[in-house]
């Protein structure tokens, strides 16, 4: 096992952790703002893939693709909340799980009914098909360094939006303490929305970023959404730094398992066992890490409520 | 004689007259040649003994856990395990997937129940996706493939699982039976001080209640029943996959206690056969058949979000709790 490999990995899991941060920055702050669990933000990732995929293989344009699959996502999440997700503030959690559950089911249906039940095939944009060298002798595939790129350059927007920016500050009073920001005269229902949207957007830009690496199909939007929920939760609930750090912590954590749980498990099992029980431990690190997380930190690591 | 006690006179012949039918089903199915119907209402009574046992934790203890159908999935991996091992009576690996659940359940509970509310929802899932995986991993029980039964589990006296109406009729008993202890329990002592402890957890602990205690009592309990139906299930499929365990099961089954109405008696049960039923209906009728499943549960939960046991006159059920 070469040092580049490990690099490589590396790399793979901080861009696969990226994306979980573009889903989860958007989750967090709905649920640390409004106290709504959407189980639904899954399917509007999954829409901006399909969108970003079907447009991409029309006009042959990438940048394009990109921008219509975020506007569509804005506007479907804005009808989204206009007619559902409004109604879900005041309720309890069991009810946003099960009503959000509600549009899962919609969701996944209209979408195979509009494209069918195989997988759409999201072709890579051809002038990053090939590999770029970040060394003499170290290839990886640019359009990889594009999603790393990509995923970096949101993230900092992001956290001066978040952190230096007016806005932000009425994101942040909002999520630390609703009430009080509403008695200081802040209309967060107004701000909600617009951090809605915003997610909106992220979840989109995920799903297009993440078409040509990942399979786009039904379903694609319900297996992001477990590893979303348990970054927020490990972040703690409403913070962005918390997501962030946690997002690339389980991009990594997932990443080192793929590369040294070969190497690992067979000093334990037979190589036969190794090759049957590896996916799925490797899908369990995440379970993992979240379970031993709240196990010391019951809140997260940085919760925003005081 | 007052119309209250008409009426509550009314809903014992009610029930009198679904038990005399639940009852004689074998009979009449076999009569009408529809063997279909019989499985049917089998699944359906397997699913209903989960459903109970997740209301008893959601509904009475206000415990949300969306990990519930790994402990389905314990029950029926146990009773994979033992059969593939050669034994082969029923009554005994019926009895085992339970022990075996609870003890699950008392691991999983013990990590769980250090959290609340949505810390709780994650963790639950968490451990959950973790058995699922497990399944996924045993190769020697299929892994993704799932795992079947070699045989008819034995229940003595000549019987199988395989004898439809006899299994039938165990299902049925054991629901029965299962209802009637939650029924029980929620009107005991434990099931009082169960339901405070949702409603006031402070002053609960303030009373000297062990609220923990109580807490990790009703998950096992819970637990164990959801072990006993996903060892039903697989009876009543010969077959298990890793699938059961999944959390979106988990989270079918908290649609349908919500659908039912969670916290009333009859929640889950009422829950159960309307989903299923629906399921049946709308498969028969279209292709997509989750779409208006979906409109159905966002309807209920915006118009009746107590679930569909709420719409039922107060006079016609018994009391509720919730």
């Amino acid at each position: 096992m070469s040092a580049q490999f490990i690099a490589e990995q590396l790399l793979h899991g901080l861009g696969y952790g990226l994306m979980l941060f573009l889903m989860a920055a958007g989750l967090t702050l709905v649920f640390g703002i409004m106290d709504t669990l959407n189980l639904s933000h899954g399917s509007l990732f999954m829409l901006g893939a399909y969108l970003s995929a079907t447009v991409h293989q029309y006009t042959d344009s990438f940048v394009t693709s990109i921008v219509v699959a975020i506007v569509g996502t804005i506007a479907v999440a804005a009808l989204l909340e206009a007619a559902l997700i409004r109604r879900l503030y005041s309720a309890s959690h069991l009810v946003q799980v099960v009503a959000t559950m509600g549009v899962i089911y919609v969701a996944d249906d209209l979408v195979m009914m509009i494209w069918g039940e195989a997988p759409v095939m999201a072709s890579t944009p051809a002038e990053l098909g090939g590999p770029i060298y970040l060394m003499a002798d170290w290839p990886y595939p640019a359009y990889r360094f594009l999603v790393l790129g990509a995923g970096l350059s949101v993230a900092a927007l992001l956290y001066f939006l978040v952190n230096h920016s007016r806005l932000g500050m009425l994101v942040r009073a909002g999520a630390s303490d609703r009430q009080m920001a509403e008695l200081m005269g802040l209309r967060v229902k107004r701000i909600f929305m617009l951090v809605f949207a915003m997610g909106a957007a992220l979840a989109g830009l995920a799903g297009s970023l993440m078409g040509p690496i990942t399979a786009v199909q039904v379903g694609m939007g319900e297996s992001i959404m477990i590893p979303a929920l348990a970054v927020i939760v490990i972040g703690g609930i409403g913070s962005i730094r918390g997501a962030l750090i946690a997002a690339v912590l389980v991009g990594v954590v997932e990443a080192l398992g793929k590369a040294f749980g070969p190497y690992l498990l067979t000093t334990w099992f037979s190589a036969a066992t190794t090759a049957d029980v590896l996916p799925a431990v490797t899908s369990m690190l995440m379970f993992v890490l979240m379970i031993a997380v709240l196990m010391f930190k019951p809140r997260g690591l940085f919760p925003a409520h005081g | 004689m007052d119309t209250d006690s008409a009426k509550s006179v009314a809903s014992i012949w009610i029930g009198c007259v679904l038990l005399g039918f639940l009852v004689g089903l074998p009979w009449l199915t076999n009569l009408l040649d529809a063997h279909y119907y019989l499985d049917l209402v089998r699944r359906t009574l397997i699913l209903s003994i989960a459903a109970s046992s997740l209301n008893l934790l959601v509904g009475y203890g206000g415990m949300v856990a969306l990990g519930h159908a790994g402990f389905m999935g314990v029950g029926a991996y146990t009773v994979a395990a033992l059969t593939h091992a050669g034994f082969n009576s029923g009554w005994w690996l019926f009895g085992t997937a339970t022990v075996v659940s609870a003890f699950f359940a008392a691991v999983i509970g013990a990590i769980a129940l250090r959290t609340r509310a949505v810390h709780f929802i994650m963790l639950t899932l968490a451990c959950g996706q973790l058995l699922y995986y497990v399944g996924v991993s045993l190769r020697i029980y299929g892994s993704d493939d799932g795992y079947n039964l070699p045989a008819p589990l034995d229940l003595g006296f000549g019987l199988t699982t395989g004898d439809n109406a006899a299994f039938y009729w165990l299902v049925l008993g054991a629901a029965l039976a299962i209802f009637a202890a939650i029924f029980h329990l929620i009107d005991s002592r434990f099931g009082i001080a169960l339901r405070a402890v949702k409603d006031n957890e402070v002053r609960m602990t303030a009373l000297g209640y062990p609220v923990q205690k109580i807490r990790l009592r009703t998950f096992i309990l819970a637990g164990a029943l959801a072990g006993l139906s996903g060892a039903f299930l697989i009876a009543h499929n010969n077959f298990v996959t890793p699938g059961v365990m999944h959390w979106t099961q988990s989270a079918n089954f908290i649609a349908m206690l919500v659908l039912g109405g969670l916290g009333y008696r009859w929640g889950g049960v009422v829950g159960v056969v309307v989903w299923l039923f629906l399921e049946e209906f709308l498969r028969q009728i279209t292709t997509h058949w989750h779409w208006p499943l979906g409109l159905i549960l966002i309807a209920i939960v915006l118009i009746a979000p107590r679930g569909l046991c709420s719409l039922i006159p107060s006079t016609l059920r018994s009391r509720n709790h919730g």
